[in-house]
């Protein structure tokens, strides 16, 4: 037996790159999603109608074409839907608020829903809700952000956050550092966009709602459900056996899951609903637009004496989402005096909700664009000027850092990458006609912790079962899972069988927040070892056989984690993960077309459980990176509210043809400090400071120095001069 | 999507005839784009005639030392064809330039020239869009029209057309041949998009009940083909700004022989006066050429870059001539 609350990495199954057990399942589409399910007869289909306005009310809305046409057996308005409980905007986690629909006459944002259809198929329903005629009382609404909108400091930002933070005197050491960087940065909406919809099949019995759905959290739902319906959880069954990807955007209930919900209780029958592409735009929360401003002071031998970070953005007054944007610089890097700050302005656009790294992308693009700026005002390599502000202890709470390794991963990161071979000097490098760049950023991450319980059982049929709520977002969830428990039990990893994502499962935090494999192996760890316990035997081969001699109907134990906030003594230390990103690209001197030659990023997430799927994570994450920095954007008509690019032909994301050889490289360092078993989450790291290391690059390589993000042709081309 | 009724033509004659015999009728070939735009209620056709029946998938030599290619050879075939490769390789870099694989193998030559614009304000339906509802006015003018056009544009529209192809085929003068109720006739390339003017939902000049059975190609010209494309990502994008271009070379100087400009208006963009046809460098040459055929832009607050982007890609482009000679 390997038990993995030691550093020792020398593990018999874990940290190898296992294939995922799921990869033939998926690759060969029999891996059936929530649209596709079938079960408890045949389902009817939904279809959303959705408002043409950006802010008013409906005055008129007729659905009798619709009602006329065939297959439509129900059109769900504001005039017969059921009752469900309001918005509960006080509610802070946005995981887990009521999201009625069809309420009222109220339009809330462009694409706001306004009829459900209810019919035999797809077609139909879609026809159908085309054919419904609203007639709206539209009111001036507030789309874009423009100086003077009324804006407010909250207390909070999202996941508990503190909403500012001042530490020694901000304003005296800016003024007085020998070096000043005082630079704002602008991003544009991001929609999370993953690659199954959204998606939710519901059938009721009696009082008992069962849904299969794509999603992150099983429990966000209950809670929501219980809010919007009155349903007690227990009443409420959810099952999610493959998500399609989620990047935050299926952990809170959208109008899927309520359409599906209200309308199979109000036909009686089944019902499944799919957000079609288009609408993932506007019925999904995004990552909402922000200005930050960063301020950077320095003593003449590059020390930070200074750091502010204010950032302004966007957040819906009635679903209020404040991205922790602000957070990013807190433990970063050392420094007397700082203040960090968000202030919220209300758009009358769809909710913010946590697109992949919510906080980090957006703050790590600014603040270590920042970085890059004040290196060249001290004419410092940036690598060292970030080297030289490392710490092991939190700049503003004074706790020790676990597993701090940031400087190790730039070393590591410049030693394999050739960061020497950089020039200093922007288009000191050519290439026939392309200018070529490097350019480097820090990553930081948050390592957070949720209650968790996990089973696992030595069954009947002579398996080892593996039972937990957690989903399998495209992770890797079912791998490494049945990995620990083979590992830690002395079995093989074959004899493993892992059931997730059912809420008849023990729950835990879900997948969400990059916390869903720390969680769940930490609790699993210790559900095998009270299971060997019980069973009174050594791990190894024999155990499955000798258990059942003694115990014929089989034998199972449970392992639990406690949330953060029950952890005595949690804030006594300062968790995070850590890396480092290295991009190398080249800008067309005439043209402005920006080619990406390579891409390293080094990260340490403590114990590395799977490096194939956590290589797989962190790679997806940096080319979030490219796409924040240089492709992707949603654009606001600033007169109706709607998404001009609200599909994946215009809303650009990076193709291959986009994307080089991308170099992943982990320190496998379990930090028994932040996790009982060493593990932290991969899932946002890589997408955290990726695309600052772009910014860097291009300006490094043609002198562009980009602060409104994403990079557009017409910004950079007629600065190329 | 609405209703409507499918017939499968065996002849160009018989597609001809049904198309005459039924209002609202369009043709489907690869349907790549016409589906879409059906599903999205953009096109309500009561009727479809399928003519990937046909025949007229073949490129066969039109015995003046020219090519006939059949309107309905896909994109891939066209590309990959050994002839217009070595002789018209303008052409196949600007196929291999657009879309994806996937489109390029059902997408047909006749289709890619018929295909709508990507406006997005064409797109969306709560927008006004004199394309797509003409009268409506057009909301792009005062929107997101970074990627719309610069030329050739009234204050009716501003859509551009999203084809490759076509500006290739402009450069090479195709002729476009059709057959209609009156029998045969032959339409230059020139003149087969229309811009906007006061009617921007009329894109070409078809006339109602038309097929396109042919794009005629002239003999090959010689020379260095280039197909430069600058777009916001490397692949499936289309154009910002597009050259074709037909160069020869000098040493170091390049003359132009043909060009025209995709990304820039509702048709592709050739100014014949702007073909310099004395040697100079590339810096000269693209200058001189943007300043003639560029004359005229009027672009949006958002959208003025692309004259510049127009002669840097120009610029590009004869650089890629030099160096594709060497």
């Amino acid at each position: 037996m390997t038990r993995l609350d030691s550093p020792n990495t020398a593990t018999r199954i874990v940290g190898r790159p296992i294939d995922r057990r799921d990869g033939p399942q998926k690759v060969t589409g029999s891996a059936t999603y929530a649209y596709e399910k079938t079960g408890a007869g045949k389902a009817l289909v939904g279809f959303f109608a959705t408002a043409t306005i950006g802010r008013g009310e409906i005055e008129t809305i007729d659905t009798s074409a619709g009602e006329a046409m065939p297959g439509v057996r129900l059109i769900v308005t504001y005039r017969n839907a059921p009752q469900q409980a309001a918005l509960d905007t006080g509610n802070r986690a946005f995981t887990t608020r009521a999201r009625p629909i069809l309420m009222g006459r109220r339009i809330h944002h462009f694409g706001h829903p306004i009829a459900l259809v209810i019919a035999e198929t797809y077609e139909q329903a879609r026809d159908a809700a085309r054919s419904v005629v609203a007639t709206y009382t539209t009111e001036p609404g507030t789309f874009v952000y423009a100086e003077g909108h009324p804006v407010h400091q909250p207390e909070l930002a999202n996941a508990g956050f503190a909403g500012s933070t001042n530490l020694g005197d901000f304003e005296t050491g800016f003024a007085t550092a020998a070096f000043r960087v005082d630079q704002t940065y602008e991003t544009l909406p991001h929609c999370a966009q993953p690659l199954e919809p959204h998606a939710t099949l519901a059938h009721w019995e009696g009082e008992t709602l069962h849904l299969t759905t794509s999603h992150q959290t099983l429990r966000y739902i209950q809670a929501s459900l219980r809010t919007a319906l009155g349903l007690a959880p227990e009443n409420v069954v959810i099952s999610a056996p493959f998500v399609g990807g989620g990047f935050g955007s299926k952990l809170a209930v959208h109008a899927d899951l309520m359409g599906a919900a209200i309308g199979a209780r109000m036909v009686g029958q089944p019902v499944k609903v799919c957000l079609t592409r288009q609408q993932m735009f506007s019925l999904v929360g995004m990552r909402p637009w922000h200005r930050q401003r960063v301020r950077l002071g320095a003593d003449a031998d590059g020390r930070l004496t200074a750091i502010g970070h204010e950032v302004l953005l966007y957040s819906n007054e009635r679903d209020p989402f404040i991205e922790q944007t602000g957070i990013v610089t807190r433990s970063l890097y050392t420094g007397p005096n700082r203040m960090t700050r968000h202030r919220v302005t209300h758009l009358d656009l769809p909710n913010g909700e946590a697109v992949r790294a919510p906080g980090e992308l957006p703050g790590l693009l600014a603040v270590e664009t920042a970085m890059d700026e004040l290196a060249e005002a001290l004419d410092m390599d940036p690598v060292a000027l970030r080297v030289l502000n490392d710490t092991t202890t939190d700049p503003e709470s004074g706790a020790p850092l676990t597993g701090r390794t940031l400087t190790q991963c730039l070393r590591t990161g410049a030693e394999r990458f050739g960061w020497s071979a950089r020039l200093r000097q922007p288009r000191a490098r050519r290439d026939g006609n392309w200018f070529v760049g490097m350019g480097v950023a820090s990553a930081i991450r948050t390592h957070f912790q949720g209650a968790t319980e996990v089973e696992v059982a030595v069954t009947p049929d002579r398996r080892i079962q593996v039972r937990s709520d957690i989903t399998d977002i495209g992770t890797g969830s079912y791998t490494i899972l049945a990995q620990v428990a083979a590992e830690v039990l002395g079995v093989d990893f074959s004899e493993v069988d892992v059931m997730l994502a059912h809420t008849r499962l023990p729950a835990g935090g879900g997948s969400g927040g990059s916390w869903g494999a720390s969680n769940t192996t930490a609790a699993l760890h210790q559900a095998c070892l009270a299971l060997l316990e019980r069973a009174g035997l050594p791990a190894g081969p024999g155990l499955v056989r000798q258990t059942l001699a003694a115990h014929p109907a089989g034998l199972s134990a449970r392992g639990s984690l406690p949330s953060m906030g029950n952890v005595p003594n949690w804030r006594e230390k300062s968790r995070h993960t850590y890396g480092a990103h290295f991009v190398e690209l080249a800008v067309h001197r005439l043209t402005g077309e920006i080619k990406v030659r390579r891409m390293l990023g080094v990260f340490s997430a403590g114990r590395i459980l799977n490096p194939k799927t956590a290589r797989s994570q962190l790679l997806g994450g940096m080319i979030w990176g490219l796409s924040a920095a240089l492709r992707e954007a949603a654009e606001i008509d600033p007169r109706r509210g709607n998404i001009v690019n609200g599909d994946l032909a215009e809303y650009l994301l990076p193709v291959h043809a986009d994307v080089p050889d991308v170099d992943v490289m982990m320190l496998d360092e379990p930090d028994l400090e932040a996790n009982p078993v060493g593990v932290k989450g991969v899932g946002e790291l890589g997408a955290c400071g990726s695309s600052a290391a772009f910014a860097n690059a291009l300006y490094n390589a043609c002198g562009v120095r980009a602060r409104s993000f994403p990079v557009h042709l017409s910004s950079l081309v007629p600065e190329l001069g | 999507m609405r209703p409507f009724a499918y017939q499968r033509a065996s002849s160009a004659r018989e597609a001809v005839a049904m198309l005459a015999a039924r209002p609202r009728a369009r043709i489907i070939a690869g349907g790549t784009n016409l589906l879409d735009l059906m599903k999205l209620q953009i096109e309500t056709p009561a009727h479809l005639v399928d003519v990937n029946g046909i025949g007229l998938d073949t490129i066969e030599p039109d015995g003046a030392g020219g090519l006939r290619l059949g309107a309905l050879v896909r994109n891939t075939d066209l590309a990959a064809h050994d002839t217009i490769r070595r002789q018209y390789g303008v052409l196949t870099r600007a196929l291999v330039a657009g879309a994806s694989g996937q489109l390029r193998n059902r997408a047909t030559t006749a289709g890619n020239l018929m295909q709508r614009t990507r406006c997005p304000y064409f797109y969306g339906s709560a927008m006004a869009c004199n394309k797509r509802e003409p009268g409506s006015g057009c909301d792009a003018r005062e929107g997101a029209s970074a990627n719309l056009a610069i030329l050739g544009t009234s204050a009716a529209c501003i859509a551009t057309h999203p084809s490759d192809m076509a500006v290739a085929m402009r450069a090479l003068d195709a002729v476009v041949r059709v057959l209609g109720p009156a029998g045969e006739r032959s339409i230059p390339i020139a003149d087969f998009h229309r811009l906007p003017g006061a009617t921007p939902e009329v894109e070409t000049a078809l006339q109602p009940g038309e097929l396109i059975t042919a794009v005629e190609l002239p003999a090959p010209l010689g020379g260095t083909h280039v197909y430069r494309k600058v777009r916001e990502r490397a692949s499936y994008a289309f154009a910002t700004v597009s050259v074709a271009l037909i160069a020869r070379i000098d040493g170091d100087r390049v003359a132009i022989e043909r060009l025209a400009f995709g990304g820039l208006a509702a048709k592709p963009w050739r100014v014949e006066a702007a073909e310099r046809r004395d040697f100079g460098t590339p810096e000269e040459i693209a200058r001189d050429a943007a300043t003639v055929a560029l004359a005229g832009a009027r672009p949006t607050d958002r959208n003025a870059y692309k004259i510049e982007l127009a002669q840097r890609a120009l610029h590009a482009a004869l650089i890629d001539a030099l160096e594709q000679n060497r």
